[in-house]
């Protein structure tokens, strides 16, 4: 089966790969791009590790196919930073304690920054409900929800 | 038997502060490197064949068609592995059997579980591995089989291993430990283990109040979101370099050593970020066989475990079936305590029955006790261990029924705990007298938590239950150097489980220098740089890593003194270690400036070469953990679903060095203890089959199951730590269970005796009732 060549703008940069038409995004970011910040956790969309923005929509790169990035912006938690700053989003997780073995951490940073994108002021409950999605086994949430409104209360200024 | 090290109280500069954790910027930015993130240049993609089956005889495995596949470079069953004698070896919390090992690896005669390692794969790809796999030919000739405990318990259940026969002990406290005669027939049983503590049955016929009553628990998951992982690469010359993501590079060096018969000098195991465990990443699942296609194809080789590999053939926590007996007098006073827990092991003896045995009642001060444990083995995946494993089966029915008796007696449910908890000088029947301890002060600090004073609503429901852990030290050794601009780097070989103990070592080591903590960087070192180190398990590694960080730091410190004495020309008993600097002793020792410890690093080579110090130590006086749990719930009578309205932990730490991250461990155990009330179980087919091998079917909680879980942190020091730490991250999983169960029967009035809690289960109660 011959292989797709698909052309896609990652984290700001023009990139183009080939693919099998039935791999994955999140095999061909991870083993193709070596962009390893996107985990994977199931492969079947259920836990949220593998979370990255396809043209501003939050999607599980494990059920994304890679010839579905055609033309389309992607960023990854690689490209979360800018200019050697940390987002507010990946400060406020270490301040608050947000993050323990971090696996899932990336998938957490890139869906609450596009709840943030959305909501600016998002109640604890909505934060609960749009990170239902994402599973942590280590934080019960609890630092995660802190970080998460602490951060939108900053960027509200 | 090493030396106590003793906790001196101290003012702190930094122990008790909340530094930002050293390994956080790489987990925000996805540097962080995981098992399945490290690749080696010319790599091959490991696969396994896995049995569809959870009881079958394997009369042959034809592999010719996988290994004539283009792209397939190796392929492996149980003929590449050594058959290995019955060898009996601690692995983590539990104990494993070699015999047992190399078969969990990759069945031999006979397939045990659903899931089950038949045969493995190296190719160029995934994909190719995997179309290798689907080209192997296995012909099974299927047994009967069991899964449920109590089943396998039964006279005519089908059996495991033909040649098992239940061993007994009977441990009497202040008399004999005796054998039971050996059964002439064999059993899925593997061991009955025996606590006895004065007389039970003159107490219980002297009792105001008995109850009984049976509990079933069921196996669950760490649910660690990270699949296992190993890149190996066996070279030319024989030796492995090896990337696993572990809570023990050591005791899985030593595991593949043994299973592969090679020199342990061979093996070096690079621990990568773990990312979770929780007790499930002690055991060696993917690593020797990574090792052994890397050795036949002469590449480096990388497996990973797909979801549903982890579920089917990694560990599950134990569970099983807990029966309790209660007796107490007018006044609440529990006389007498009776237990019986079939543990579930798997298909391979060897579960925490130890542990499950010893935590029973022991939160509590009991004159007359008896507890037996089976080790029960069924046609499951073998267990491992989970967060204080063994402690929350046990916990479940002993916390349910003090809870019933509670109310039977019409005493308040912490007040009847109070009454009956264990303290310092309390006798154990396991053996231990209770050193200082914290148990008392959590309940009394429960009693008063604004939270037990909130007034509750229809449906609404508080329960309290509490859990004990005993925790460990065992053998553990840290590496120290002074650079030469006076900071330091410390390698210890217990991995960061999570908790941030990276942070937390760093601090101690700073407390004891008199330096900022970020002057301290702590990395893991692979198996090639320390001393052998147990499995970071038991709550060890902030406890036993602690301990030899501070020893090794001290041992640096010393050396200091001996370099400021020769700069100085004076005895090095004339000279003191404060805050940083080494100054004289007294004003009579000479008018010396003090030389700070970048002075005395930067001069290190003029006074004899690099300085470090170092530990290694057989570590002991893990102080005992406690910990108490409130949780008010709201049952929906519509659909049976139970929400959490409040979680409120109240634990003794011994010392928080960093509390932010204590409150985590106490918020992410709990949370792991509500998934387990509520959710979480495996569920077989009446083919033997796991149903729910995915995150869609077998449900952890998600962010918006679970409210903020309230922590307040007891500090009684452990006397056996220099800062008094105690671990800490067991016994948070210990009381939902029961404390979720005590809240449903004060909401709706049923006492429910299996887990879990579930939507169906408790609607079927409320209509029943």
């Amino acid at each position: 089966m011959a292989r797709k060549h698909v052309q896609t703008t990652i984290n700001g940069d023009e990139c183009d790969f080939l693919c099998e038409s039935n791999e994955t995004l999140l095999s061909v970011i991870r083993n193709q791009l070596r962009l390893t910040g996107t985990k994977e956790g199931c492969s079947t969309g259920d836990c949220g590790a593998c979370s990255v923005m396809l043209d501003s929509r939050l999607v599980c790169s494990c059920l994304t196919l890679a010839v579905e990035a055609e033309g389309k912006v992607i960023e990854t938690i690689e490209g979360m930073s800018e200019d050697g700053n940390l987002h507010i989003l990946q400060r406020k997780f270490i301040e608050h304690a947000a993050l323990q073995c971090g696996i899932c951490t990336p998938g957490f940073l890139i869906a609450a920054k596009a709840l943030l994108e959305r909501n600016p002021n998002p109640t604890e409950t909505e934060v609960r409900y749009w990170l239902a999605g994402n599973l942590c086994r280590c934080t019960g949430y609890h630092k995660i929800v802190e970080a998460v409104m602490d951060a939108a209360a900053e960027m509200r200024g | 038997m090493s030396e106590l090290v003793a906790y001196e109280e101290k003012n702190l500069k930094t122990i008790g502060t909340r530094p930002l954790r050293p390994d956080g910027v790489d987990k925000v930015t996805g540097r962080a490197r995981y098992g399945a993130d490290i690749n080696l240049p010319g790599q091959l993609y490991g696969c396994v064949l896995r049995s569809p089956h959870a009881h079958a005889r394997i009369k042959s495995i034809d592999i010719s068609q996988a290994k004539a596949l283009t792209g397939v470079k190796a392929v492996i069953t149980s003929k590449d592995f050594e058959d290995m004698p019955s060898q009996v070896i601690p692995v983590g919390e539990l104990v494993a059997n070699f015999r047992d090992v190399t078969r969990n690896v990759m069945a031999r005669e006979k397939v045990l579980y659903d899931g089950h390692a038949v045969a493995a794969v190296a190719a160029t790809s995934e994909s190719i591995a995997k179309k290798a796999i689907n080209l192997i030919k296995v012909e099974y000739e299927i047994l009967p089989h069991v899964i449920d405990v109590a089943d396998a318990m039964k006279d005519d259940a089908p059996l495991l291993d033909e040649d098992q026969f239940t061993q007994g002990e009977i441990r009497v406290l202040g008399g004999d430990t005796t054998k039971e005669p050996v059964h002439d027939k064999p059993s899925n049983i593997a061991k009955r283990l025996t606590f006895v503590k004065g007389d039970i049955d003159s107490a219980f016929n002297e009792a105001h109040l008995v109850i009984e009553r049976t509990f079933t628990t069921k196996p669950v998951h760490q649910g660690y979101i990270e699949p296992h992982a190993a890149v190996a690469s066996y070279t030319e010359d024989g030796q492995v370099e090896l990337y696993s993501c572990t809570q023990g590079h050591f005791t899985i060096r030593a595991q593949c050593a043994k299973l592969l018969s090679m020199d342990v000098s061979k093996i070096k195991v690079i621990p990568t970020e773990l990312g979770g465990g929780f007790g499930g990443k002690n055991n060696v699942y993917l690593e020797p066989l990574a090792i052994t296609l890397s050795k036949i194809a002469r590449r480096p080789v990388k497996m990973v475990m797909s979801r549903n590999e982890v579920f089917r053939a990694s560990g599950p926590s134990p569970a099983g079936r807990t029966y309790v007996k209660l007796g107490l007098n007018k006044k609440g006073k529990i006389i007498a305590a009776d237990a019986q827990i079939d543990m579930q092991s798997g298909a391979f003896p060897g579960t925490p029955l130890g542990q499950a045995t010893i935590t029973c009642f022991t939160r509590y001060d009991i004159e007359n006790v008896r507890v037996i444990g089976h080790d029960v083995i069924s046609n499951r995946p073998k267990v491992a261990a989970y967060r204080a494993p063994g402690a929350p089966v046990a916990a479940f029915g002993v916390e349910s029924v003090i809870d019933e008796a509670a109310k039977k007696l019409s005493i308040d449910p912490i007040d009847i705990r109070i009454l009956n908890a264990a303290k310092e000088g309390t006798q154990t029947y396991y053996g231990v007298k209770f050193p200082r301890i914290g148990f008392e002060e959590t309940l009394k600090k429960a009693k008063q938590h604004k939270n037990y004073q909130i007034p509750l609503k229809e449906n609404q429901g508080r329960g309290v239950a509490t859990g004990f852990w005993m925790n460990i030290g065992m053998d553990t050794t840290a590496s120290l150097n002074v650079n030469d601009d006076g900071t330091i780097a410390v390698s210890v070989g217990t991995i960061d489980v999570a908790g941030g103990s990276r942070a937390s070592l760093a601090m101690m080591v700073a407390e004891e220098f008199g330096i900022d903590s970020d002057k301290v960087r702590v990395t893991t070192g692979d198996t090639s740089q320390l001393g052998f180190n147990f499995v970071t398990a038991g709550s060890r590694g902030t406890f036993a890593g602690g301990i030899v960080s501070v020893l090794a730091a001290r041992d640096a410190i010393e050396e200091c003194k001996l370099r400021a004495a020769k700069t100085w020309n004076v005895k090095v008993e004339e000279v003191v270690w404060e805050n940083g600097f080494a100054r004289p002793a007294s004003t009579n020792v000479g008018p010396f400036e003090p030389l700070s410890l970048s002075d005395i690093a930067r001069n290190s080579t003029r006074t004899g070469g690099p300085i470090a110090g170092h530990c290694e130590k057989n570590v002991q006086g893990a102080g005992p953990s406690f910990g108490t749990q409130i949780v008010d719930v709201e049952v929906d009578k519509e659909t049976g679903s139970v929400k959490i309205l409040r979680h409120t932990i109240v634990q003794d730490a011994g010392k928080a060095i960093h509390p932010a991250y204590v409150e985590g461990q106490y918020q992410g155990g709990a949370v792991q203890g509500i998934g387990w009330a509520l959710n979480e179980e495996y569920i077989y087919g009446v083919d033997g089959r796991l149903q729910n091998p995915g995150f869609l079917d077998y449900r952890v909680p998600v962010a918006s199951d679970v409210p903020f879980i309230d922590v307040e942190i007891v500090e009684v020091p452990n006397p056996y730590h220099p800062y008094g730490v105690r671990g800490i991250g067991e016994v948070p999983i210990i009381p939902p269970t029961a404390a979720i169960a005590n809240a449903i029967n004060d909401a709706i009035g049923v006492r429910f005796e299996t887990l879990p809690l579930s939507p169906p289960k408790v609607l079927a109660a409320i209509i029943g009732s």
